[in-house]
């Protein structure tokens, strides 16, 4: 059975009218002129989409692309300009942790209140209400005044709340990220029961891994339009293209800044690229198995002696996965004059999916960095999904 | 919870698609929205709790605070004015006369000036929930019928008190008068509500309008001396135009039983069968304006 759709956004366009004033006065001064003092800024663009039942859909994009406008929009909290947001059964929005809460009222009552609000009738919050204080876990306090709490309780009161609601769509924005880990770790298997009992889930977020690990659907937004809309490793290749695109540019407005007088390092990179064995190179992707090579170029103005390379492959974060230098290699380098090219072969990549920077820095004889570059090149691994995570194991199980 | 997923998907496949938020046009809305409305009574029950409980909490006196306010001004308007000024002489059973007055003021004030600044008040729910936003007037209207409750108790407390218990038809004009200050206040509050979104100046254009009204009905002086200042003019029949003094004075007509042989302007009973009607359809009018305003409530705020 094909499941149907519970939101359709038709065409929705959104534009936000930014004034430059806001008072009375200001106002009849300047009746007739306003316009000038108004600029129309598209949160939203002519967005189409249809999401079905059951999926999880993570929803991506730089900051300011829209991404928590569209939200509100299903959500009903703004309307947009042009188009409708249709949906159906029943919503429940996870937009910002205890936004309901009355910092006077203790735990109980605004556990009731927060529980209106979201749409629990009285006798629905009395059921589940044993099940809210203990998911939380400050059964202690529960009969103290929420302002007393600490910035975790409440959170971990607000959550509980929210996810003993029976939404069969679940709104969910930036709010993962909160609380101490195991009490992560319980709201992620919260949402992993959400998804086998077949409710809907959109999840908007910056932690794209959290969007690898959790939603079949990834929609990528940029600017207020859809960038690109399918398979999460693929929208978010094209998400992490484009935020390396931006740092290029921002790196290239920065450079002339630094001007004549900036040293240039005495030795630099002045290529790198990463080749699959298939041949595939520029930003690759690498299926199972495949060998890699990475080459270098560098090029000196003075002679050095005694330098080594260092080579790391990292997470789109920066967070280094593997690095390895000539020295550790046990290869010596020979005198550095002119333009010398190098290459590092890597017979396989025990990676899992996703998508990978390299990390290159020319050192001296005292480790010294000479010349960095944080992203020399970047590809992406295409494994079996037989594992999530960086690392790739080739694991078989057996029942014994 | 124990849905399994295909149930909830063929459940789902049962429904039709609705619109997110709130319907639009004029017309239509109408019905829809005083569904959704009702459908959230019990938020609108909780929400009055938490604004009287929240209001005294950690004071120790607790609610007698919301006693003491319009004691404290009864004292001062009947030292001041009974006694100083000498007001009391012309009105027989001044503290009561004035007490009517106050309470059926502090009704009406109350749901107007809380009820304003209730949307922008609630700003925090308002961007990150969606609801229906009548709530918050109206929780407001809820909690200051709440006040109005204990300061009527103390009023009819009183009356037995001094021996004049209202008795009889004359109830009637209390029920028609507190209808018209509640159905009144709260469109103005309804309206007011939304339009303060968008231009904050009217909160404090309300406080001074609020406080001109307060000395446009006779609260604190009897209809006797308008009478005698405006002899029946056209003035007069402005002055009588306004639903508040007409409510005001239906609550004396209830109360005020000493003041029976004081003078008292003719038709007012039917004045205020009138103002009902037109309140009504104000209210109509004022829920159909917030309902359009309200669209765009979560971005203005």
């Amino acid at each position: 059975m094909s499941a149907p759709a519970v939101i359709r956004i038709e065409d929705v366009s959104k534009r936000f009218i930014i004034r430059k004033e806001k008072s009375l006065k200001e106002r009849l001064l300047n009746f007739g002129r306003s316009n000038m003092h108004k600029e129309d800024f598209w949160a939203l663009r002519d967005v189409d989409l249809e999401i079905a039942a059951g999926s999880t859909v993570g929803l991506v994009g730089p900051n300011g692309s829209g991404k928590s406008t569209l939200l509100k929009m299903i959500g009903g909290i703004i309307q947009p300009t042009s188009g409708t947001v249709m949906l159906r059964g029943r919503l429940a929005a996870l937009l910002e942790l205890g936004a309901g809460f009355h910092p006077d009222l203790t735990g109980r009552e605004n556990v009731f209140l927060n529980a209106a609000i979201l749409g629990l009738s009285r006798q629905q919050t009395e059921r589940h209400f044993d099940a809210i204080v203990d998911f939380s876990g400050i059964e202690q306090f529960i009969d103290t005044q929420v302002k007393f709490y600490s910035s975790g309780m409440y959170v971990r009161l607000a959550f509980a709340v929210a996810v003993h609601m029976d939404p069969d769509i679940l709104l969910v924005d930036e709010v993962l990220a909160v609380g101490d880990e195991p009490f992560q770790r319980k709201c992620l298997e919260r949402i992993r029961t959400f998804q086998k009992q077949g409710r809907t889930i959109i999840l908007v977020t910056h932690g794209l891994d959290q969007v690898a690990e959790f939603c079949d659907r990834a929609i990528v937004l940029e600017h207020g339009r859809v960038a690109a809309d399918g398979e999460p490793f693929d929208a978010l290749m094209v998400l992490r293209a484009d935020f390396e695109a931006s740092r290029q540019e921002e790196l290239a407005r920065e450079s002339p800044a630094d001007g004549p007088g900036a040293a240039a390092p005495r030795a630099h990179f002045t290529g790198i690229s990463v080749t699959s064995s298939s041949g595939a190179t520029g930003r690759p992707t690498i299926g199972d198995g495949e060998a890699v090579v990475i080459a270098m170029e560098v090029e000196s103005e003075a002679p050095i002696r005694d330098w080594m390379i260092e080579i790391g492959i990292t997470t789109p974060l920066g967070n280094p996965l593997y690095t390895t230098t000539t020295d550790l290699l046990g290869v010596t380098l020979a005198p550095l004059r002119g333009v010398r090219q190098f290459h590092l072969q890597l017979p396989s990549l025990p990676l899992g999916n996703g998508d990978y920077s390299v990390r290159t820095v020319i050192r001296d004889s005292s480790g010294t960095e000479v010349h960095l570059v944080p992203v020399a090149a970047q590809f992406s691994v295409r494994t079996d999904e037989r594992s999530r995570g960086p690392v790739h194991i080739p694991a078989t199980f057996q029942s014994l | 919870m124990t849905t399994t997923a295909d149930e909830r998907t063929a459940a789902l496949a049962q429904q039709p698609m609705r619109l997110a938020g709130p319907r639009r046009g004029f017309f239509v809305g109408t019905v829809q929205g005083i569904r959704d409305i009702v459908g959230q009574r019990e938020l609108l029950v909780l929400l009055v709790r938490r604004e009287l409980k929240a209001r005294y909490k950690d004071s120790t006196l607790g609610l007698a605070w919301g006693l003491l306010r319009p004691i404290a001004t009864l004292l001062i308007y009947y030292v001041a004015l009974g006694k100083f000024l000498g007001a009391a002489r012309s009105v027989p059973a001044f503290a009561i006369f004035i007490y009517t007055g106050l309470t059926a003021w502090t009704l009406f004030s109350e749901i107007v000036l809380v009820g304003t600044g209730s949307i922008v008040a609630n700003a925090g729910l308002i961007k990150k929930v969606y609801l229906p936003r009548e709530v918050f007037p109206l929780s407001v209207v809820g909690s200051a019928l709440f006040n109005f409750a204990i300061q009527l108790a103390i009023l009819i407390a009183a009356t037995a008190v001094t021996g004049q218990f209202p008795l009889g038809g004359r109830w009637l004009y209390f029920f028609l008068a507190l209808a018209v200050i509640v159905v009144h206040a709260t469109a103005f509050a309804l309206l007011l509500s939304a339009i303060n979104v968008y231009l904050r100046d009217v909160q404090h254009l309300v406080e001074i309008v609020l406080m001109v009204l307060f000395w446009a009905s006779p609260t604190v002086y009897s209809w006797k001396l308008v009478h005698n200042e405006l002899h029946g003019g056209t003035l007069e029949s402005l002055y009588l135009s306004n639903p508040v003094t007409l409510a005001v004075l239906g609550f004396q007509r209830t109360f005020w039983v000493a003041g029976d042989a004081q003078p008292f302007p003719p038709h007012v009973g039917a004045l205020l069968g009138l103002y009902l009607a037109a309140g009504l359809v104000f209210l109509w009018l004022a829920q159909r304006t917030f309902a359009r305003l309200q669209s765009n409530f979560a971005q203005e705020l």
